[in-house]
């Protein structure tokens, strides 16, 4: 028996470590790796020596404005490739993507909602998680009054759910007004990790995580559920509850994605795949794959957005463009990996 | 008592047609059962509802005295192994991993498969001669060695009672002969098979019983010698075939249409 896994979790967490210590050196003012790294050691363990005034401007900088974006670049990274992994296998599909159910598109229209009709973040943020839920809610819904093949139901739940909320989303966009909300919506839907504040942070850190480790936890059956609802039954799964759960956890994590950063696609698409050649196809090793992939991978073009050019670009527009031929790339091995 | 699985008035169809209506029979553990029946009789129904992915309209699945209905997931698992038609999954698995699902219904809610899992595992696959294949992807193997990993699977399940919905349907003719001699070598050793097929012979050659359907309804069940039989083919399949002894003893159909041009 090959006992793979025991080495990829060791290179992959060294992996994102270091994007992570790299990237808290770039910015428009760049801090050396051995200010940084002298920074957390006086911090963690109290040891070495900074002058005071280095140590509080580093304090500022790194704990205040890079840390915590990325953290979120961490969260929404893994969050929306677990979310992805788990629905390609549960849909037996490995072409769908955590939008699938409709989440995203009712949370952007949520998000819309809020900033058409309250001045408060607050608010913004709560009708956007609640809409986002609605919209998985109405998917399941009609899934669920219709007798049949549940999987095919509930993905025409979702194309009808998601298809609703977006044509909503347009209304919402349509009354804007055009030189104040309009604009901030826009912005919105191209997703941005600047969006992100610590109190934002605050309130998706531990769902997020819970949610991760949950879905991580049964990837077990998620196996079972690949192989189709009847064999996943004969197997002793206990699909319809497992599934709700399963969707229930996603819905959490992706609206979660959706309201601390906009939108920010592909992500889900493609690092299941990525992580899929890496690693191989069984979840109990791909769902925290994924988790490290992503994570990793959102980071690094986060910091592309926010380099690149003098002005940062929306990041759903960089993992498109990032995403989009990358994907058309690994498409023929992709395709080796699930056929 | 001897266990068994009963199927009790069992009738099931929607509300406009009816797909199966008052079967009754018992199987009784360490028999091969063959399910004959043009396609659309009401096969696949009748397996669905063995296997209790379907709840009948009327009448009662009872497995070792326990009526199906009561019965957890879990529970039907560790009794009953289910074997469809050969598929493609959609992820490539490696073979051990797909064999290593046999194991979900003995583990808790959040599990991690142990070693005994592992070799309970590994012994399935030795039993079918496919050690191997352990680590190949369960995509690119043959429909055959498919075929052998899902039983594989149903074995390390550790359920006596296997129901294949046509596991020989899409193999090709040896590989088809090499799954019945499986299926008989596990007999053999204890296991009870309750299996549809389009295929008459296989049948006559494995089967201890054979069950007909003709429009959702029993048309026949008894010994396959006696079952299988010229005039029962004809109102099964209206077809004229004969059924004919070779070398004395072993039985095979000979079309009659084609037989005389």
């Amino acid at each position: 028996m090959k006992i793979r896994p025991k080495i990829f979790f060791p290179v992959l967490s060294g992996t994102m470590l270091l994007i992570i210590l790299i990237s808290l050196t770039l910015g428009k003012y760049p801090v050396p790796l051995q200010d940084i790294i002298n920074f957390f050691s006086y911090k963690l363990f109290n040891a070495g020596n900074i002058n005071p005034e280095k140590l509080k401007l580093l304090s500022n900088l790194l704990m205040e404005i890079r840390l915590p974006r990325i953290i979120a670049a961490i969260l929404i990274g893994a969050s929306l490739s677990v979310s992805g992994a788990s629905f390609q296998a549960m849909f037996v599909n490995p072409l769908v993507s955590p939008s699938l159910l409709g989440v995203l598109a009712g949370s952007s229209f949520g998000a819309a909602l809020g900033m058409v009709f309250s001045e408060s973040w607050y608010i913004v943020q709560i009708s956007s998680f609640s809409f986002g839920f609605l919209a998985v809610i109405i998917s399941v819904g009609i899934a669920k009054i219709h007798k049949g093949n549940s999987i095919l139901l509930l993905i025409l739940g979702g194309v009808i759910s998601g298809a609703f909320f977006t044509s909503l989303l347009s209304i919402v966009k349509y009354i804007a007004d055009p030189y104040d909300q309009l604009p901030a919506i826009t912005q919105w839907l191209l997703g941005s990790l600047s969006f992100v504040d610590s109190s934002t942070l605050k309130i998706m850190l531990i769902p997020q995580l819970a949610g991760i480790i949950l879905i991580s936890l049964f990837s077990g059956y998620i196996n079972a559920l690949s192989m189709g609802d009847e064999e996943a039954r004969a197997l002793g799964v206990p699909v319809e509850k497992i599934r709700i759960l399963l969707i229930f956890l996603s819905t959490v994590i992706s609206a979660l994605t959706v309201v601390a950063a906009g939108m920010i696609g592909w992500v889900g698409l493609i690092i299941p795949h990525i992580a899929r050649m890496i690693v191989g196809p069984n979840n109990k090793v791909l769902i925290p794959a994924c988790a490290l992939i992503g994570a990793s991978y959102l980071v690094v073009v986060d910091d592309i957005s926010r380099l690149l050019f003098s002005i940062e670009i929306p990041i759903g527009i960089t993992t498109s463009l990032i995403g989009i031929p990358f994907f058309a790339i690994i498409l023929k091995n992709a395709r080796r990996a699930w056929n | 008592m001897k266990s068994s699985l009963e199927l009790k008035d069992l009738s099931f169809g929607y509300t406009k047609r009816k797909i199966l209506e008052d079967i009754n029979f018992t199987i009784s553990k360490g028999q091969i059962v063959t399910i004959l029946g043009p396609n659309g009789c009401g096969k696949s129904t009748l397996i669905r509802l063995m296997l209790g992915f379907l709840k009948p309209d009327k009448g009662n699945v009872i497995l070792d005295g326990k009526d199906l209905i009561y019965t957890t997931n879990k529970e039907l698992a560790c009794e009953i192994a289910y074997v469809p038609q050969i598929h493609k999954s959609a992820f490539p698995y490696s073979v051990i991993d797909v064999v290593l699902m046999g194991r979900i219904p003995h583990k808790s809610f959040f599990f991690k498969y142990s070693k005994g899992d592992l070799e309970i595992a590994n012994d399935s696959l030795k039993r079918l001669s496919i050690s191997h294949l352990a680590d190949r992807p369960y995509t690119e193997i043959s429909g055959g060695e498919r075929q052998l990993t899902i039983i594989a699977r149903a074995l390390s399940q550790g359920a006596r009672t296997f129901i294949m919905d046509e596991p020989a349907g899409g193999l090709d003719y040896g590989n088809q002969l090499r799954l019945l001699e499986e299926i008989l070598k596990l007999s053999e050793a204890g296991y009870t098979f309750i299996k549809s097929t389009h295929s008459p012979e296989h049948a006559l050659w494995i089967a201890d019983r054979v069950i007909m359907i003709k429009n959702g309804s029993l048309f026949a069940d008894g010994k396959s010698d006696e079952v299988v039989t010229s005039n029962n083919l004809k109102s099964l399949y209206r077809i004229e075939v004969k059924v004919e002894k070779v070398n004395g003893s072993i039985r095979v159909c000979v079309p009659q249409k084609l037989y005389q041009k």
